[in-house]
């Protein structure tokens, strides 16, 4: 029997209809009877102490209602912000984490970090006035390169960090593949930049701040991904307030890409303020803040090596890189280029012993946290762009090489030499599936009549793999993090039969009110117009961890299974009592309870009324039909697939046409193929996006961002992308419930591996990303 | 302060603003239509499109005053007596959207491209676009909305 809306079915989206009519409910849509404005006055200089800090001139200026600086923050005792998770050097030393307040106090170290929080009656008050504060600034020479930062002689950006070092981090076993390179029959080798990207969701960041004399509470309603998260570091960390006193709401959000993940100085200086005034304060960024402030993603150099055989097979791996954290350690950001990167170097292949280090450092840039992938992208950046240049050392066929090396279907559980236990996949039959869908064994020919019309034909593939449903807590716990990564949900019937689910999961374009509603229709019956799904407020929602890491599903959705499995199980006793049976002999399929062998049967619905009507009722059994569950997976899951892109580059210009992708991802079960497409569809046009488009660039001596907006960094338009082929193939996840891997960050992490394979197999030259029409006709035209 | 008057989705509307005041302000802040969103500073991005007297136009890009008179639609005004307008039924149908953010300056870009271009072809669509930035969905799917949109409305 299957169910209509149910799991599989690509339903169409039940938040689509607010969104089309404009009836959405986005930050900068609320605001409260007597509001305030705040404008933040940042720092023009990308180092500079600040001697003084001169307010008188902007306190009497027209509708100011008040002006904070980060003296006034620590004066009230509130505490800077937080990196939660904690990395060991290779000496045993913990990570670096300087003082990150709000708002400067001693110095800024970044161009746009908080000098002042200027409040108005209107928002045009509040910039007019912050042109009246007068800084006093002893400019300092700044370094916004991660290998020039590291260098000896560099600025020294915090006196907490000598030689501006976070940490020297190192996975895996050296001598072990020390002892492989020197036997091996080839060494192949490649350097690689992987830029710094601006995540830049359409909604940038925003907060409304209210504090509630009467009852002491402060309500921050905020574009978070994580309302619990945020709640709990700004209580127990900064001080804001006790977490019972403190309400965190994120209502519609409009993308967030990891940038809404952390706790930001902006938000927190928001609700600050709100108490201080003892009015609603409103802020929201523009883009130019949110160039200047949203946590950048990437920003690695590396040097990678890999020693095989003389039968094609990979004997060891060592990769040494270094990550830029940017002038402060945001809220995440020590754990990308560590356990969200290392561990991800062996991608899909069997591979004896990895080695792998990396140095992270600041450097006088915005901060640098997770971003779409994060870490995963990076190395499979690594991992694949290595594959294409040890298969051309080797002189094989790229998909040939990968194919003799991949972990093979029958391994599983396979554990990597870093420290990862990949759960299920077919490697194989997904390659197999992307070059057929694009026609790999055509390319020659295709190739061929590229360049009887004088241009240049390329193909490149990436075989990636992830870590997702970010989780479980005891493992992340051992590695460094300072919470856990569970899911919570609450299944609620009323008593008319229609569901109210409560997640700890957040929706900020990913369907949840959707997909987590097909889960109730399909396993309870429930019609899908009869669910809803509220998340993303901490007065409603139960404690929650929040949306990054493609956990959602795997996490979140497997927590409402739970719940639903409690569901059941009362109401199979009701059903019982009701039908005057044993509980042994209720059968249960989509929300229809039967007794074995009889055509007796109850529905969901009438159960759910005997439960809150229950005068026909089991004594023993407590009324009501409501139940939560807390779920904590067993292991990561572990999304895999190839993408193959094909290009076609015209050498008088350098422009590069993609001309074809394939995609075919392993996610596990779907649950709604239409939501998991336009995932890989979106997840594919960043990682493009970060091939041939963008990159934060800072002017090296002055340190200002050169790419401060969208006229001078480059987002993907509509004509910049071409049509994407999706499919997927299906191995089931063994550790959770629904069988699901995770899917919306697939795309990032394969996207741009594919498409430079596909540029150097054109042109036959090395040439890193951004691969701009200049770049790219300069490599062509090199020596 | 300035006295302006036009008609938005129909209503007759007047208030009085600052001169400086953006036409996307006075459709959020006096209207309180926050349908029309504002994804950036520089103009690229949008979000903002309405119509101004049929046309699309990018609401932070004019001032109030200069819409004086004028028939504004929002996406607020796009529906019909409850109906969805094609282009918002194609949007839905084809999950042109993710995050919705950017998908009322889209629709509303794509109402006006395709009276412009009855049957467009995807490059026309993906060129005609190029002013409306999309975060969430590569696109593929705002395509395949507008090309089916455009087929309803009888291109």
């Amino acid at each position: 029997m299957s169910v209509e809306n149910g799991i599989g079915a690509s339903v169409r989206r039940k938040e689509d209809q607010r969104f089309i009519t404009g009836n959405g409910h986005y930050l900068d849509d609320m605001n409260r009877a007597g509001q305030a404005y705040g404008y933040f006055l940042r720092s023009p200089y990308a180092f500079a102490k600040i001697k003084n800090i001169d307010l008188s001139a902007a306190k009497s200026a027209p509708g100011v209602v008040d002006i904070f600086t980060g003296a006034d923050m620590v004066a009230d005792g509130i505490g800077g912000l937080i990196c939660g998770w904690g990395i060991t050097s290779k000496d045993g030393s913990p990570h670096k984490a300087p003082p990150h307040n709000s708002m400067a106090v001693d110095a800024v170290r970044h161009v746009g970090d908080q000098v002042a929080f200027v409040i108005a009656e209107t928002l045009e008050q509040a910039k007019n006035a912050a042109e009246l504060i007068e800084v006093g600034y002893e400019v300092l020479t700044p370094v916004t390169n991660i290998a020039k930062a590291l260098a000896p002689g560099a600025p020294q950006i915090h006196e907490e960090a000598p030689g501006n070092l976070c940490y020297d981090w190192e996975l895996g076993d050296k001598a072990a593949v020390d002892a492989a390179f020197a036997n091996a029959a080839h060494v192949s080798k490649i350097d690689l930049v992987n830029n710094r990207l601006s995540p830049n969701p359409m909604e940038p960041r925003a907060a409304l701040g209210e504090y509630d004399a009467g009852s002491g509470e402060l309500t921050l309603h905020t574009t978070s991904q994580n309302p619990h998260v945020a709640r709990l570091i700004m209580s127990a960390f900064l001080g804001i307030a006790p977490e019972n006193k403190l309400r965190v709401v994120a209502p519609d959000v409009g993308g967030g890409f990891g940038s809404k993940i952390f706790v930001y100085a902006e938000e927190t200086t928001t609700i600050w303020a709100a108490r201080k005034i003892n009015r609603p304060v409103k802020w929201t960024a523009d883009r130019s803040e949110a160039f200047l402030t949203d946590a950048h993603g990437r920003d690695h150099v590396t040097h990678a090596e890999l020693a095989t055989d003389n039968d094609g097979k990979i004997l060891a791996f060592r990769v040494s890189t270094k990550a830029n954290m940017g002038a402060y350690l945001s809220t995440f950001a020590s754990a990308v280029p560590t356990y969200l990167y290392g561990t991800l170097l062996s991608g899909q292949y069997k591979i004896p012993s990895i080695y792998c280090e990396v140095q992270a450092g600041f450097t006088n840039t915005t901060p640098v946290d997770a971003y779409r992938g994060a870490g995963r992208p990076e190395a499979t950046y690594v991992v694949e762009r290595m594959m294409d240049t040890a298969a051309k050392d080797l002189k094989m066929d790229p998909t040939e090489f990968r194919l003799k090396n991949f972990i093979q279907p029958d391994a599983y559980p396979y554990e990597t030499p870093v420290i990862m236990t990949y759960d299920s996949g077919d490697y194989p039959l997904a390659m197999n599936l992307a070059k057929e869908m694009i026609d790999y064994n055509g390319f020659a020919a295709r190739k061929a009549q590229s360049e009887a019309n004088g241009k240049l034909r390329g193909i490149g593939v990436a075989a990636y793999i992830e870590a997702c449903g970010i989780a479980p807590s005891a493992a992340v716990g051992s590695l460094g993090a300072g919470v856990g990564l569970w899911e919570s949900a609450e299944v609620r019937f009323n008593p008319t039969g229609s569901v109210t689910v409560f997640t700890g999961s957040h929706s900020h374009g990913q369907g949840h009110e959707t997909t987590f509603a097909q889960i109730i229709a399909d396993k309870l019956g429930v019609p899908i117009d009869s669910v809803e799904v509220v998340h993303g407020d901490t007065s409603k929602v139960p404690f929650g961890m929040g949306t990054y890491g493609s956990r959602s599903l795997a996490v979140g959705g497997s927590a409402i299974v739970k719940a639903v499995d409690k569901i059941v199980e009362k109401s199979k006793k009701i059903a019982a009592h009701l039908m005057e049976a044993s509980v042994e002999d209720i059968e249960h399929e989509h929300g229809v309870f039967s007794v074995a062998g009889t055509d007796k049967k109850l529905t969901m619905g009438e159960i759910a009324f005997a439960a809150y009507v229950p005068h026909n009722y089991p004594a023993d059994l407590e009324p009501g039909m409501a139940e939560n569950a807390f779920y904590d997976p067993l292991n990561f899951t572990f999304p895999a697939g190839t993408h193959i892109a094909e290009v076609e580059i015209d050498p008088a210009t350098g422009v590069v046409d993609i001309v074809d992708w394939a995609a075919a991802d392993d996610f596990g079960n779907v649950i709604n193929p239409m939501i998991v497409e336009g995932q890989v569809h979106g997840g594919v046009a960043q990682g493009i996006g970060q091939a041939l488009l963008e990159g934060v660039i800072y002017d090296e001596e002055s340190g200002q961002l050169l790419t401060g907006s969208y006229m001078d960094y480059c987002m993907p338009r509509a004509d910049d992308l071409p049509n994407f082929r999706v499919a997927t193939t299906n191995t089931p996840c063994p550790s959770n419930p629904l069988g699901v891997k995770g899917c919306g960050e697939a795309g990032a992490i394969a996207g741009p591996a594919a498409l430079m394979n596909a540029i150097v197999n054109a042109i036959g030259k090395d040439i890193d990303m951004p691969a701009t029409p200049e770049k790219v006709w300069r490599a062509i035209n090199s020596n | 302060m300035t006295t302006v008057s036009m008609t938005v989705n129909g209503k007759k509307v007047s208030a009085d603003v600052a001169p400086n005041t953006l036409l996307v302000q006075f459709i959020r802040d006096n209207l309180r239509l926050t349908g029309t969103h504002v994804g950036c500073d520089t103009s690229q991005c949008g979000a903002c499109t309405v119509h101004v007297n049929g046309d699309s136009v990018k609401s932070c890009t004019m001032l109030a005053a200069q819409a004086e008179g004028a028939d504004v639609t929002t996406i607020e005004g796009l529906a019909k007596n409850g109906e969805l307008h094609p282009m918002q039924a194609a949007f839905k149908e084809n999950h042109g959207l993710q995050c919705g953010f950017c998908t009322p300056g889209m629709i509303m870009s794509a109402v006006d491209l395709v009276k412009r271009n009855p049957n467009p072809s995807e490059e026309t669509i993906r060129t005609e676009l190029e002013g409306n930035i999309c975060r969430c969905t590569g696109y593929h799917n705002i395509v395949k909305s507008v090309k089916a949109a455009a087929e309803n409305m009888g291109g």
